[in-house]
């Protein structure tokens, strides 16, 4: 039985002050027959935005799950900020902020119930500040008191982003959080991202556009057959030869 | 396994909340046991002699029923927009959210039963708003939302959801059925106290082993 940690119980004592905010050795993980993730191993510093590419199917958004402590792996080893998912997957989580293909929120609700109900379960005392400045930023202040239900795709995708970002994590995992967002919502996420970038904030970014992905991020990496089998700056990589490493490394189109 | 009230009173009050806005849960427990208690009342001859022995097994059967699909709907929702995914990726534990689902699970049949009473004591002319029937109802609805949300969560992420809370569910509830129908029966039938103590410890002692097991193995319901 492996026993969960909380962060209300005090600072575990195996956080150190020098580690990357990702580190993932060896991860496994099978659904049924099918190996997704096999032996995958990555590696994700402090200030660092890196894009994982990869067809369908190659195991993106397992990953990102297995990161964010939803799905366990069948073996190998996860650390977030220090806190390792076996044992201290509770403080692990308290670090990460998560945008998915779902938004994560109840559509009965409004926006402003749900930022606080995920206010209360993050511990945050007050986090009406917090709400309104965010939802500012996101240009989505407005709609605060309307149901989720009633949103569009792209102001309940703002929201998710609010969400995520309302309890000052320090890791991003991003699954394609381009969907459903206008070109002048996109750029103010750009302007979020760097910001929190520059604060010293990790993102793990999935996405299928390359020239996005390439453009947000510091590195680069490809899935494919369950592990990283590119990984490199991206600085070192143009958009006109990223589709021809793309294809070179899964086989397929981008 | 540490749980905290603050996260578990979250999350039963944002329930609360969307019960309050949809009445989904509370509504479909007292439109379902509502209407069983009317078919019964017409397909069975009811006469002063029999109604106090039939009348707490349909009174029981019906309600147990209903809460399967109180019970299956409160996780229903949280499949819409994936927001259990969501609470699991709070630092809250599995467990604490079970636990607060157990609590507004807990709330809604309470409150259904507190309109379920009165209409079948007026539809079957047999009292059970007595104090000693309430005590067996409120030990009996502690058990069943207890499993009930245990196996709600077990089976939210099946394919056949709506067959497998009542295939796991009920076996497991049966002795919580028999002891609050032979309990409330016994009241029914002029008893006091004294003659539903036995039934009443019955029901304590499957509260407290359900509660336990629920504990022990909440954090692990959750999982992939």
């Amino acid at each position: 039985m492996i026993k969960e940690s909380s962060p209300g119980a005090g600072q575990p004592k195996t956080q150190t002050a020098d580690f990357a905010v990702v580190r993932a050795t060896g991860v496994h993980k099978a659904y049924g027959d099918a190996g997704v993730l096999t032996g995958l191993n990555l590696e994700v510093p402090r200030g660092e935005t890196i894009t994982i590419f990869g067809p369908n199917g190659a195991g993106k958004t397992t990953l990102l799950r297995v990161l964010g402590s939803l799905t366990r792996p069948d073996r190998g080893e996860i650390a977030i900020n220090g806190f390792s998912l076996k044992e201290q997957a509770a403080f692990a989580r308290s670090t990460i902020g998560v945008v998915m293909h779902s938004s994560l929120l109840y559509g009965d609700l409004t926006a402003r119930e749900n930022l606080r109900f995920y206010g209360k379960l993050f511990g945050l005392g007050d986090a009406e500040d917090r709400i309104e400045t965010l939802a500012r930023r996101l240009n989505v202040a407005h709609r605060l008191d309307d149901k989720v239900r009633d949103l569009s795709h792209g102001l309940e995708k703002r929201v998710s982003f609010v969400r995520a970002l309302l309890h000052r994590p320090r890791l991003l995992l991003l699954d394609e959080p381009e969907s459903g967002l206008d070109q002048n919502t996109l750029g103010i996420f750009e302007e979020l991202l760097a910001e929190f970038r520059a604060g010293g904030g990790a993102t793990v970014l999935v996405t299928h556009s390359l020239e996005l992905g390439l453009a947000l991020s510091d590195r680069i990496a490809i899935l494919g057959g369950g592990r990283i089998v590119f990984d490199d700056r991206s600085e070192n990589v143009t958009i006109e030869e990223l589709p021809e490493i793309y294809r070179r490394f899964t086989g397929e189109v981008s | 396994m540490k749980i905290s009230l603050g996260p578990v009173w979250a999350v039963a009050k944002k329930d609360l909340l969307l019960e309050v806005r949809n009445r989904e849960i509370v509504v479909s427990i007292l439109v379902f046991s509502g209407l069983v208690f009317i078919i019964f009342n017409f397909a069975i001859e009811l006469t002063r002699v029999n109604r106090d022995t039939v009348g707490p097994g349909v009174l029981w059967v019906a309600f147990i029923f209903a809460a399967i699909l109180g019970l299956n709907r409160s996780f229903i929702i949280e499949k819409d927009g994936n927001a259990l995914e969501g609470m699991m990726l709070s630092p809250i534990g599995r467990d604490t959210i079970l636990v607060g689902k157990t609590l507004g699970n807990l709330l809604f049949m309470l409150a259904a039963l507190v309109v379920l009473f009165p209409v079948f004591t007026a539809l079957f002319n047999v009292n059970v708003l007595k104090p000693e029937i309430i005590v067996i109802a409120a030990l009996a609805t502690v058990g069943l939302a207890t499993t009930g949300t245990m196996f709600a969560a077990l089976s939210v992420n099946t394919r056949a959801r709506e067959i497998m809370l009542p295939v796991l569910f009920l076996p497991i509830a049966v002795p919580i059925l028999i002891a609050a129908v032979e309990g409330t029966a016994q009241i029914t039938q002029g008893g006091n106290w004294s003659e539903a103590a036995e039934w009443l410890q019955i029901l304590a002692a499957f509260d407290i082993v359900f509660v336990i097991a629920a504990l022990l193995t909440f954090q692990f319901l959750l999982e992939d």
